[in-house]
């Protein structure tokens, strides 16, 4: 009981990430039906944007969060505006293969420019374990959790408290209705896509300080994941995404703490399978609604 | 029945022979280097990959970002096989199995996802290359993560000629048989196939397998040219270099292919000291493409005998 309650924490902060990251796939594909191919490595760039930002700008923890958070929001923006942008009237799959070429290009630049090895993370907080009666919670997961918990707040009441979160809920729903309505289209998905790219960084850092180490690779498997986990709640759906990525992270950890040497080596694969499973029994997701095909 | 021995085909089977000799010529006076005769390798490999996957991305539609699985397939078989019985039996032994296997995992694969569309349908496909993937990590006779080294050298010129011809031939073959058509009406509009009585499914299956049983192929030459294979070679960025060979040259266009894949390799042997750059460049040029040319070089254009002089103009302008 006690191994599963930890597993339960391993679980709940490592989908903290995979819901940050998701949110944005999700709200990406809600507004333009987009599979953001990039975002893994928004996330990535993120993570070392936060480090360099501790370790050459010296700035503590939560200002490097901040400082990752509107860079990599402005990285959103001009890939938006530069490969995106001129790609929306084209086939879904001329958008999807760019959203590629990005992802390959932001990853092998960062190789270029960081090296191909691993840089640590600066730790700036002194990992704490608290044991209450046997269930171990670490300092850090409580900040992950706790950083995640303020982030979706935040992100619940830009979407339903404010104009541009009706914009965007506009957009999604009808883009050329939102038009005639005196909705700017463009700027309000540049908009979801600063929001979007600002999230993944958050989660970028606080896996960077978790982990202690980012690399240009990092993105990929979780970025991978977190679309799974917007998948699954829903693709299009907020609160999909957030019930998507606590449930990636919990399956992933439980399968890798009661798995033993014989099942928890394929915990990805699992992850996978479920992908699989979930688009061929509900392709729309938990939340998601059914989108009839019209000829 | 039309006379197979026409004017076309001779020109055609000509143009084989001597290429096939030229480059035989050059390679025993060793005016190909090693080094260069492995890049020719490379690019004779890729050709086969690239035709493989625009049989299910160019001619049928159908955006699979998961041909590297199917190819790891073909290149474990081939290395556990060779592994016993370094021979060109070996090897052939370990391509009818590799192709088998692949054929198998792709009919398990295409039967429920070829119901889903477009990007969900590149998913899922990702996610079984990721799952083919990291069952060969896990299994003991391929070695785990580390793979299976030391593999005998059987590539040469001949054998990788032969079966660079055999794919030409039989992806040319398909594209233009009643199913290759059957494939290309589902990719111009899925719903009117249908309604036109196309078994849509089945096509797309059929193809979906083709271009999984080639790639097990092209798997098993790669594993006898470069001695090594692991899991981790066959991974997303492997997927998406083919990829690259399919969108640059025209997506549905096999000459198109051919000839990327031939610019991409001159672009390997030129930036060879500079991978990074290389793979910049790449990405560069997926993104170039899309934008300016989204149809590739020659978009679903074939270069063929057929444009040479002396023929009647008889092509009737696709209508797009």
């Amino acid at each position: 009981m006690l191994e599963f309650l930890n597993q339960i924490i391993n679980g709940l902060s490592l989908g903290s990430i995979y819901a940050l990251v998701a949110l944005g796939y999700t709200m990406v594909y809600g507004i333009i039906r987009l599979i953001n191919f990039a975002h893994g490595e928004i996330y990535m760039f993120g993570a070392f944007a936060g480090m360099l930002a501790i370790t050459v700008l010296r700035l503590p923890f939560f200002l490097a969060l901040i400082f990752a958070m509107v860079v990599s929001a402005l990285l959103g923006v001009v890939i938006e505006r530069v490969a995106y942008k001129p790609l929306r009237k084209s086939t879904k799959t001329a958008a999807l293969i760019t959203a590629i070429g990005i992802s390959f290009l932001l990853q092998n630049v960062t190789a270029m420019v960081m090296g191909n090895n691993t840089s640590a993370f600066p730790q700036v907080f002194d990992q704490k374990v608290y044991d209450l009666g046997g269930i171990r919670i670490n300092s850090l997961q409580i900040l992950i959790f706790g950083v995640t918990i303020v982030l979706m707040f935040l992100l619940q009441f830009i979407v339903l408290k404010t104009k541009l979160g009706r914009a965007m809920r506009a957009v999604a729903v009808d883009k050329d209705a939102s038009v005639l309505m005196g909705v700017n289209v463009d700027n309000t998905i540049t908009i979801t896509f600063a929001i979007g790219s600002a999230l993944a960084a958050a989660a970028g850092v606080l896996i960077g300080l978790y982990h202690i180490r980012v690399v240009f690779w990092m993105g990929t498997a979780p970025g991978l994941k977190a679309f799974v986990a917007a998948v699954f709640g829903g693709i299009g759906s907020i609160p999909g995404a957030m019930i998507g990525g606590f449930a990636i992270g919990l399956m992933e950890a439980l399968v890798a703490g009661y798995g033993g040497t014989m099942w928890s080596p394929y915990r990805d694969a699992v992850v996978y399978l479920l992908l699989i499973i979930v688009l061929l029994v509900k392709p729309s997701g938990l939340l998601g609604k059914n989108v009839k095909e019209k000829v | 029945m039309k006379n197979v021995l026409n004017k076309r085909n001779l020109i055609t089977l000509v143009i084989i022979g001597v290429l096939f000799f030229v480059v035989q010529l050059l390679i025993k006076e060793r005016i190909i280097t090693a080094y260069m005769r492995s890049n020719i390798y490379w690019i004779g490999i890729y050709i086969i990959l690239g035709l493989s996957l625009n049989m299910i991305i160019g001619i049928t539609g159908q955006l699979s970002l998961g041909h590297a699985g199917f190819m790891s397939i073909g290149a474990f078989a081939a290395a556990v096989v060779l592994k016993t019985n370094p021979t060109l039996t070996g090897l052939f032994i370990g391509i009818g199995i590799g192709v088998l296997i692949s054929l198998a995992v792709s009919f398990v694969v295409a039967v429920p996802t070829l119901r889903l569309k477009g990007d969900y349908l590149a998913i899922a496909t990702l996610g079984v290359a990721e799952i083919i993937r990291i069952v060969l990590n896990n299994l003991s006779v391929t070695g785990g993560a580390s793979g299976i080294s030391n593999i005998k050298m059987l590539m040469s010129w001949p054998l990788l000629y032969t079966f660079v011809i055999l794919t030409i031939f039989l992806t040319h073959n398909f594209k233009n048989s009643a199913i290759g058509r059957a494939c290309i009406s589902i990719k111009e509009d899925e719903i009117a196939a249908e309604a036109m009585g196309i078994n849509t499914t089945k096509y797309k299956v059929i193809a979906f397998m083709f271009g999984a049983a080639l790639a097990a192929m092209a798997g098993s030459l790669f594993s006898t040219t470069y001695y090594i294979v692991k899991p981790d070679s066959f991974g997303v960025n492997t997927s998406i270099n083919i990829l690259i060979l399919v969108v640059f040259g025209g997506m549905g266009s096999l000459s198109g292919t051919i000839i990327a894949t031939f610019i991409i390799g001159l672009v390997n042997i030129v930036l060879q000291p500079y991978a990074e750059i290389r793979m910049i460049l790449y990405a560069l040029i997926l993104i170039i493409v899309m934008i300016f040319r989204p149809q590739g070089l020659l978009g679903s254009q074939e270069l063929s005998t057929k444009l040479l002089p002396n023929f009647k103009w008889k092509r009737k302008e696709k209508s797009s």
